[in-house]
């Protein structure tokens, strides 16, 4: 039973939360932070070697945390591999229970740990999005007949930020035409801004799910900013700065943010970049 | 044209470490554009290297050292004496036509780099990837395969600040060029609006003449 995908359905508000594999083979963190958000949230996105660095492997731990109960999202980008390897990962996850998939096209490495690597983008995120649903038909790129067909929730990524919009909704148009039913976006610090880019794409039949970080100190308000597709008003900067306990503060603004989206979305996603810790108190001040 | 750039010079070194005789080949085509491999480059070459320790055994400047019949025809002079090597300033195309007319065992002093878009000398652009499957038609005469850090034929990813990609804030996002360009095209045509599917495009790696009846 899917029940990140039945809720999304049914029109019920979801909670999804970014959980960040490590780099290593010890879950143990990761498992104790899924343990603490058990009950509250109705999924964990676990991200993909995210910022091009590299990481244990989303699909292993998608499936160790559904070995625990957990719902999950399986978050997928293009650039580490061809089209061979990625449907066969579509496969994999579906094999092992993973339905819901996060298509995005992924950060370049050239900014990364990993500068020298080779970025594949072999596939783009529509044409990822269309091929999962061919497999779904039971067929694949190559047009061969596969013996099981698998099963998929999918999703994809728009930045409601951006500066430019236009392209942003014609790309979610193209994304739900090739088969993304729900999407999740970078956080979201503006909520004027994004009431009116959530009035430009009611016509597009997916649910939205927008982004809330954790802003929890100055410095990482900073750091934040440095990263592609985040836009942080000065003013909400401002505020954290001046805040006499930051994280506090942090806090605040993002219960906030949450019972703002909750007017007008389907949901939140939760990224709380190591201060998972404080996502249940975030959410007991959402109601 | 190619654009090349020299390798560090004592990476040219120790290339060229067990080898007391040098002959210099040059490009008289795009490296000597580039002011990577023509007369100058090659006469700068030679003294570096003579202040080295190394004898100049010859220079020369081929017209199109690509070509593989004119290094055959313009390398015969060279004397083959097992110790001496080939030094070309040249792109990698230029290194192994001239391997392919000489038995001296051959270096490059070049990088090459991308194929450039020239906006004055020593200003280059790589606008294009020689992919092999050229998509400017349908994208207002702007590669998104090449321009785009990530490739993607489909439309922008979510980057991109006040017009500049997010892996280079000196390139332009490819996509908001693309679409600023092609924003009268009908619907049916635009590539914005249209599922653009995979690329399959497998490089030949050999192009040959047709065949006559």
């Amino acid at each position: 039973m899917n029940t990140f995908k039945r809720k999304l359905d049914d029109n019920k508000f979801v909670i999804t939360v970014e959980l960040l594999p490590p780099k290593g083979t010890d879950v143990s963190a990761l498992m104790e932070k899924a343990r603490m958000l058990q009950g509250a949230v109705d999924a964990i996105n676990v991200t993909d070697n995210q910022r091009a660095s590299m990481r244990l492997g989303s699909l292993a731990v998608c499936r160790l945390l559904k070995e625990r109960g957990h719902e999950t999202v399986l978050q997928m980008t293009c650039r580490d591999r061809n089209r061979i390897a990625l449907q066969s990962d579509l496969l994999s996850a579906s094999a092992l229970g993973i339905e819901n998939i996060l298509i995005l096209s992924g950060d370049h490495p050239r900014n990364s740990e990993n500068r020298g690597a080779k970025p594949v983008y072999d596939l783009d995120t529509v044409q990822l999005i269309s091929a999962a649903r061919l497999l779904e038909q039971g067929v694949d790129m190559a047009g061969k007949k596969l013996e099981g067909k698998p099963c998929f929730n999918i999703g994809a990524v728009v930045n409601p930020a951006s500066d430019n919009a236009d392209l942003q909704i014609m790309m979610m148009e193209k994304k739900a035409s090739a088969g993304a039913v729900f999407f999740q976006t970078q956080p979201v610090f503006d909520i004027d801004q994004y009431s009116i880019f959530a009035g430009r794409i009611k016509h597009i039949p997916a649910k939205i799910i927008p982004g809330v970080a954790l802003l929890k100190s100055a410095s990482f308000v900073n750091f934040l900013r440095s990263i592609p597709g985040i836009t942080i008003p000065d003013e909400v900067a401002r505020r954290v700065e001046a805040a006499p306990d930051q994280l506090k503060e942090g806090i605040a603004i993002c219960a906030e943010t949450i019972r703002e989206l909750k007017k007008i979305s389907h949901g939140v996603h939760i990224m709380a970049i190591g201060m998972e810790a404080h996502i249940p108190e975030i959410l007991s001040r959402i109601d | 044209m190619i654009i090349t750039t020299q390798k560090p010079f004592p990476e040219i070194l120790e290339l060229l470490s067990r080898h007391k005789n040098i002959f210099i080949v040059g490009c008289a085509a795009c490296a000597t554009k580039c002011r990577t491999g023509g007369e100058e480059a090659v006469n700068l070459m030679a003294a570096e290297l003579e202040k080295e320790g190394k004898t100049i055994s010859g220079r020369k400047i081929l017209d199109t050292p690509c070509d593989i019949r004119v290094a055959r025809k313009d390398l015969k002079e060279i004397a083959a004496c097992a110790d001496d090597a080939v030094l070309v300033l040249a792109c990698g195309a230029g290194v192994q036509a001239v391997e392919k007319a000489v038995s001296l065992v051959v270096y490059p002093a070049l990088n090459p780099v991308f194929t450039g878009t020239t906006e004055r000398i020593g200003l280059y652009h790589e606008y294009c990837s020689l992919c092999g499957d050229c998509i400017l038609g349908k994208t207002g005469g702007i590669c998104p395969v090449t321009r785009c850090a990530k490739g993607l034929v489909n439309g922008p990813c979510g980057g991109a600040v006040s017009g500049k990609c997010e892996v280079d804030r000196d390139n332009d996002c490819a996509w908001i060029l693309i679409a600023e360009k092609i924003k009268n095209n009908p619907s049916d045509k635009n590539i914005l609006k249209i599922f653009v599917p995979a690329r399959t495009v497998v490089k030949p790696g050999r192009i040959t003449p047709p065949v006559k009846k």
